[in-house]
């Protein structure tokens, strides 16, 4: 008599045995009956993988990908059953699997994809908006940025990456490290390159600061931050929002 | 440059700017912010153009269809680990070039991966 | 004595499972299409599109929830937070039915994303219903518990898949949603008689009544395998299954499913305006 442990355990291990006590109804010991749900299970995660991360999937090419989806699931089966979080170990497992260890930037290009799927089921809010308010009264509102704003750090050009295999005619990307801001202004999320000193303004951003005191840190970090770009991209990308109510 | 020349006029009708406590105290700031406004500070039309609703999911949709039957690879095992790992990227990774001289380029693969 | 109190708020007309890029199409001219079922678990997230699209979906048309998740028959508790999302849900929407499937699919390991299938034992009855007494309780409303399609048997299953269901409505006031082209992937899986098994089923307890497609394969016997795909027309013999239901039951909300490769909205249209016509004249 299999228990959902036996059964769970040969799921996800075509090596295992089909567990005793199952069969094809007609007097055999089920075979193939068992691989339909074995199936089932590495399919249907492995296409949630696929879509979830369409530009590591352009990347590493569709076979390698189905491979590594394979390896992913078995390893981290989801950890509750909204498929629409499914991934969130994603980086973090492309970050150590050594297969593609030559390929250090895959990790944070998940980091990215996963981002704008949990922009796209954040919270809704009012934006920001500076619309009638002088630069006087825009420099002191304590905005925070809002639930499906996220902010990406990293060492390698992850958006001139994701915009070359998303976009046509996306120039080829160059070498410089990247920071990435999504943001949501109405249903789709977009990531955004987030200019020098971008990173440390954000982390300022939690309602206590006002934007120009969110600046000072940014700029001591970052002697050469450009404000008028700071102040632009998160004003114009509808990152911010004055709305603290949890959701 | 519309927004360059909004902002000088209005840090010229300003004239006197109330220094803030921590902030930083720049005209440049004031000016950027100036910029902000003049550039963002307008209804926002291409949000306003979204049709509300429309538009797909982006990925991951639970749904209760069972998949593709008894023959598919999903019962193969894969040991990443061992030697069985036979897969080589060959999607559009070949095409980025990475800081400093290592390219992501396919050679990378003999080269890293223990033989 | 028959118990005939209504067991969703659904009508008793055609609606079929909502896609998202079926959104403008519902909303203009749904056609034949009376009612919409989502899958609760694509509808848990804080906001964005899917809570807004059904927000708008909501005002239009009656909502059926349908759990694809909940893990009902897992051996081990339920998900407490996934069952609160669940309540959350159906506090805001308050939908004309909620409905689950007789299955599991969360262990310790994770959540296996498959309806995967159950012993019919005593031990098994007792379990299920324990489980349903507290997602009736937690959710606030009587549930459907959905019959499967399934591939196997067990060895130890001691009783039928309509003894077992109707044990579980009786004790604990659930009703059923009869999926019909399960009836049919099942019998054919499992060497049942489908009208049998209709003639059996407790049809008093059916709130709701699912039609779809399937795929047919064949195992290492070269018996045929039928899958439940949710990627195709409704087959004729799935038609004439769910024609001699409802001559027998009377008229129930009816589902068409349609889950993978989904066609235009015209082609699912088609299929609600085919089980219309076999539903509208069937009398109460």
């Amino acid at each position: 008599m299999p228990d959902q442990t036996t059964f769970a355990d040969a799921l996800l291990d075509a090596d295992h045995p089909v567990p005793e006590g199952l069969s094809d109804a007609f007097g055999h010991k089920a075979g193939k009956r068992f691989d339909i749900y074995r199936n089932n299970v590495a399919v249907s995660l492995t296409q949630a993988l696929e879509t979830g991360f369409p530009v590591i999937r352009k990347l590493v090419g569709d076979e390698f990908f189905k491979a590594m989806a394979g390896v992913f699931l078995r390893a981290h089966p989801p950890e509750d059953p909204r498929l629409q979080l499914y991934g969130r170990r994603f980086p973090g497992f492309l970050a150590g699997f050594k297969p593609v260890r030559h390929l250090p930037y895959l990790a944070d290009v998940a980091k990215l994809e996963l981002g704008l799927r949990q922009s796209y089921h954040a919270a809704d809010v009012v934006r920001l908006s500076v619309t009638g308010l002088t630069p006087e009264a825009v420099l002191v509102l304590k905005p925070i940025l809002a639930p499906a704003s996220l902010v990406i750090r990293s060492r390698f050009p992850i958006y001139d990456i994701w915009r070359v295999n998303t976009k046509a005619d996306a120039p080829k990307p160059g070498t410089d490290p990247q920071d990435v801001l999504i943001t949501r202004p109405e249903f789709d999320p977009g990531p955004h390159l987030l200019p020098l000193g971008g990173v440390d303004m954000a982390r300022h951003l939690k309602g206590r600061m006002t934007l120009s005191e969110a600046m000072a840190p940014a700029l001591a970090l970052n002697p050469k931050a450009d404000i008028s770009a700071l102040l632009s991209v998160f004003i114009s990308t509808g990152a911010l929002t004055l709305d603290r109510t949890d959701p | 440059m519309a927004s360059l020349l909004v902002a000088i006029c209005y840090l010229n009708q300003l004239g006197e700017i109330k220094p803030m406590s921590t902030a930083v105290k720049s005209m440049a700031v004031l000016g950027a912010a100036a910029a902000a406004v003049s550039a963002y500070g307008t209804e926002e039309a291409h949000a306003q153009e979204q049709e509300k609703c429309y538009g797909i999911s982006l990925a991951g949709e639970n749904d209760c269809a069972a998949g593709p039957g008894t023959t598919c690879a999903g019962t193969s095992t894969v040991d990443y680990q061992g030697n069985a790992w036979t897969f080589v990227p060959a999607g559009t990774c070949g095409d980025i070039e990475l800081p400093g001289d290592r390219m992501g380029s396919l050679e990378e693969l003999a080269r890293d991966l223990p033989g | 004595m028959l118990d005939v109190t209504p067991r969703t708020d659904l009508p008793n007309a055609v609606g079929i499972g909502y896609k998202a890029q079926h959104f403008t199409d519902v909303m203009n001219a749904p056609g034949a299409v009376s009612w919409l079922e989502i899958h609760a678990e694509n509808y848990m997230g804080d906001g964005g599109r899917p809570i807004a699209q059904l927000k708008a979906l909501a005002e239009r048309f009656p909502i059926s929830v349908h759990g694809v998740g909940l893990s009902i028959g897992g051996e081990g508790p339920l998900d407490r937070e996934h069952l609160s999302r669940l309540s959350h849900l159906c506090g805001w929407l308050n939908p004309a039915s909620f409905s689950e499937h007789l299955a599991w699919s969360t262990h310790e390991i994770g959540f296996l994303n498959d309806l995967l299938p159950l012993p019919y034992t005593e031990a098994t009855v007792a379990r299920v219903s324990d489980h349903i007494d507290q997602v009736q309780d937690a959710v606030g409303r009587r549930m459907l518990l959905e019959n499967p399609s399934t591939y196997l048997a067990f060895d130890e299953t001691t009783m039928e898949e309509v003894e077992f269901l109707s044990e579980i409505a009786t004790r604990t006031g659930c009703g059923l949603l009869l999926d019909v082209n399960n009836v049919f992937v099942s019998a054919n899986n499992q060497g049942w008689d489908a009208r049998a098994y209709i003639d059996a089923f407790p049809l008093h307890h059916v709130g709701e009544i699912h039609l779809g497609g399937h795929d047919e394969d064949e195992d290492e016997h070269g018996r045929p395998v039928l899958i439940d795909s949710h990627g195709r027309e409704v087959v004729d013999p799935v038609w004439e299954l769910y024609r001699y239901t409802i001559t027998q039951s009377g008229p129930r909300p009816t589902l068409i499913e349609w889950d993978t490769d989904v066609p235009p909205f015209a082609e699912l249209e088609a299929e609600a305006a085919r089980a219309a016509a076999i539903l509208s004249p069937v009398e109460a």
